[in-house]
């Protein structure tokens, strides 16, 4: 939407400059003049959040990284030593430890409002692919990150997570030799994991920045799912939305700095405090709750499906589970993009949402536990099972069935109804 | 890596942990109550007094087996602990001997800017006990108590963060001297409720009277000698060596939430005003 530019150099050095280097006229187009959609709800700031917190996370693990030994020997002393003797060290840990936990709170309202609201669909395709990618760097740097302070769940989260990798037919044991640097989680693997914990965060900005020109092209999504039809539609982005944005990620930096500050260690596992040992396996293995959910899908396959064992089944599944994402765009057959305007996707959908945290719950939940009166394993498999008919069986054939409800004719048109309703 | 300890993860993995858990469900811990601790919430401070007790039944009791190798003796004199004063501690590190390699005889005196030392080295304590009894530096924090579902939500705006200090009051009351019918206890362990697979290799570390506290003539608060009222000591003070600076910490939290809280209000003023003119 930056076809016709209105920015006029001022003066002779900015004409000079833009002739060369057109940075401010750039600058002008996507950072004060970009049109947006004036119908935004509050949450599509989350895009905005998520920036703040890359950032955040960036800052202050590049603080933490000049304080941090990657030595088995050293790394959990080190990361204590961090916490007790540097100035505000335990600040800094414990707005990275906790910015991790609220990246991904950010991250998964950010994925299900595109979700609900049909973001993904054409022409955003491309957008929602790099966004799913963006959540797999993410999910990739924080297991990593998880594994440097060398406590307990450190240790055993990377010892089962890698096993994963195992396997994989044919090349799974190499691969899985590579990535651990040996034969077992060690000294090597820490220290890979330290190195790339630092170099992804970095490739996830540029991805972000590729994210945001994938964006500034069809221009964003709304509510309605109605396309922009006029400039009546929308706002430029700044000063009014760069000001929504700013007040919401404020807003956002208040349960943040509650956990920071209050409750620094309440989003972690008590096992984390005690060093990492091979020789002790702690009682309940559990990832960070963030994971959880796909956790609870590589758990619920534990039977095999023909000549497939169960590990690799559930390998397959817990890929399947996030490799489905990157065709949401091709699976929902339906031309309406908003779910406000699809009565029975709404039902699907909020099920969906339960399903999720459903999974999340089980994830954490011990194997020979019940949950409502269902074991663990059963419910874990009805969940998964909810979760991929979501999106292979649901998205698609439901549009055949569903009659939408008349989509307004602009936004503006749609902003004015509610106004008078 | 070896198969065993392949298998062994892949079935952790895989949930298939459920057996074991099943034959520890024989004997089921008994839910940990959740005490009152004076550093407990966000307005919580820990109190001199008991640190300074607390410290003492870990002077005296804990710490001839238990190390505690990240608590530096200066730290025992910064605000918002047990408050010694600096020649306290001064005369309180000179006590220890430190090792130092780079001394004449490889061993000094200590200083406030000293680490606890540990009582003894951990092949020697693997020796003496069969196993070496965990450090005490961040002991407080690795271990928990679980609330079921929906009760542990509410730690969430609560800040609970004393299940540390709870399971340990717990674990030093939880000793039984006869063992539960069915039970078999392995030779050269004890029996105590809430120990995960009740056998425990310390034995009961502190009994009533055990520990002479000062009382109000010499300094101190008249608290009864008693196991209950030294555990929750010992507990106290574990936790503040497991996070010295909470105090500040929390207010530095007030500080920050305040400000963010007032930034928003202003914020929403801001944003209202401006988005007036629109319809949206």
């Amino acid at each position: 939407m930056s076809e016709h530019s209105t920015y006029t150099p001022g003066n002779p050095f900015s004409k000079w400059l833009d002739d060369r280097l057109p940075i401010i006229r750039f600058s002008k187009e996507h950072l004060l003049d970009y049109p947006t959609p004036k119908n935004l709800n509050y949450w599509w700031t989350f895009g905005a959040i998520l920036v703040v917190m890359l950032v955040i996370q960036i800052v202050t693990g590049i603080i933490l990284a000049m304080h941090y030994t990657p030595n088995i020997a050293m790394a959990f002393d080190s990361v204590e030593l961090l916490r007790r003797d540097v100035n505000s060290g335990r600040v800094l840990q414990a707005a990275h430890a906790v910015g991790a936990s609220m990246f991904f709170v950010a991250v998964y309202i950010h994925i299900f409002r595109g979700l609900f609201f049909g973001s993904y669909k054409s022409p955003r395709e491309v957008l929602w692919i790099l966004g799913v990618l963006l959540f797999v760097l993410m999910i990739t740097t924080a297991f990593m990150g998880y594994v440097l302070p060398w406590g307990q769940m450190s240790f055993w989260a990377a010892t089962v997570i890698t096993n994963i990798i195992g396997a994989v037919p044919f090349v799974g044991e190499s691969v899985l030799q590579l990535l651990r640097g040996g034969f077992a989680v060690g000294n090597p693997t820490l220290n890979r994991f330290f190195s790339l914990h630092y170099l992804l965060p970095f490739i996830i900005a540029a991805v972000v920045v590729l994210h945001i020109w994938a964006l500034h092209v069809p221009g964003n999504n709304n509510p309605t799912g109605v396309d922009v039809k006029s400039t009546r539609d929308t706002v430029p982005f700044h000063p009014y939305i760069t000001m929504k944005d700013l007040y919401a990620v404020v807003l956002f930096m208040i349960p943040f700095a509650w956990f920071v500050f209050f409750a620094p260690d309440i989003l972690g596992h008590p096992d984390n405090y005690i060093m990492a040992n091979s020789q002790v396996t702690p009682a309940h293995i559990v990832p960070e709750w963030y994971f959880l959910p796909f956790y609870a899908i590589l758990r619920a396959v534990d039977f095999n499906i023909l000549f497939i064992d169960s590990k690799l089944g559930g390998v397959i599944f817990f890929a399947g589970a996030i490799v489905v994402l990157f065709f949401v765009p091709w699976l929902d057959r339906s031309p309406v993009r908003s779910g406000l305007f699809r009565p029975l996707f709404k039902w699907f959908y909020a099920l969906f949402v339960i399903n999720f945290i459903g999974l999340a719950y089980l994830g954490a939940a011990p194997a020979d536990g019940r949950v409502l009166g269902i074991d663990v394993p059963t419910f874990s498999k009805i969940c998964t099972a909810y979760y991929f008919i979501y999106f292979l069986v649901i998205l698609p054939i439901l549009p055949r069935f569903e009659t939408t409800r008349p989509l307004p004719a602009s936004i503006s048109e749609n902003v004015l109804g509610k106004a008078h309703a | 890596m070896t198969m065993k300890t392949l298998i062994a993860a892949a079935c952790l993995a895989f949930g298939l942990v459920g057996p074991v858990l099943a034959q520890e469900g024989a004997h089921s811990t008994p839910e940990i109550a959740k005490e009152s601790w004076s550093f407990g919430g966000v307005f919580g401070t820990y109190d001199e007094h008991q640190l300074q007790r607390g410290f003492q039944v870990f002077r005296e009791s804990c710490s001839s087996c238990h190390s505690a190798r990240l608590l530096a003796f200066r730290n025992l004199s910064e605000p918002g602990g047990p408050g010694f004063t600096e020649g306290q501690v001064k005369a309180l590190a000179a006590e220890y001997t430190i090792a130092d390699p780079l001394v004449e005889g490889g061993e000094r005196p200590g200083v406030a800017a000293d680490r606890w030392p540990a009582p003894m080295s951990e092949a020697d304590a693997k020796a003496s006990f069969g196993v070496v009894p965990p450090d005490f530096s961040v002991i407080a924090k690795a271990r928990g108590t679980t609330q079921q579902f929906p009760w542990w939500i509410v730690n969430y705006f609560t800040a609970y963060q004393e299940g540390g200090p709870d399971y340990i009051h717990a674990l030093l009351n939880g000793y039984h001297e006869e063992v539960p019918e069915g039970f078999e206890l392995p030779e050269g362990k004890y029996y105590n409720d809430y120990f995960p697979g009740h056998a425990i290799s310390m034995p009961p570390p502190l009994t009533d009277g055990a520990v002479d506290y000062a009382d109000a003539e010499e300094g101190g608060v008249n608290v009864p000698e008693t196991l209950d009222q030294y555990s929750r000591d010992v507990a106290a003070f574990l936790m503040y060596v497991a996070e010295p600076h909470m105090v500040a910490r929390k207010e530095t939290g007030f500080r920050v939430i305040l400000f963010l809280v007032l930034l928003a209000g202003l914020m929403f003023f801001v944003k209202r005003r401006l988005w007036a003119g629109i319809e949206h």
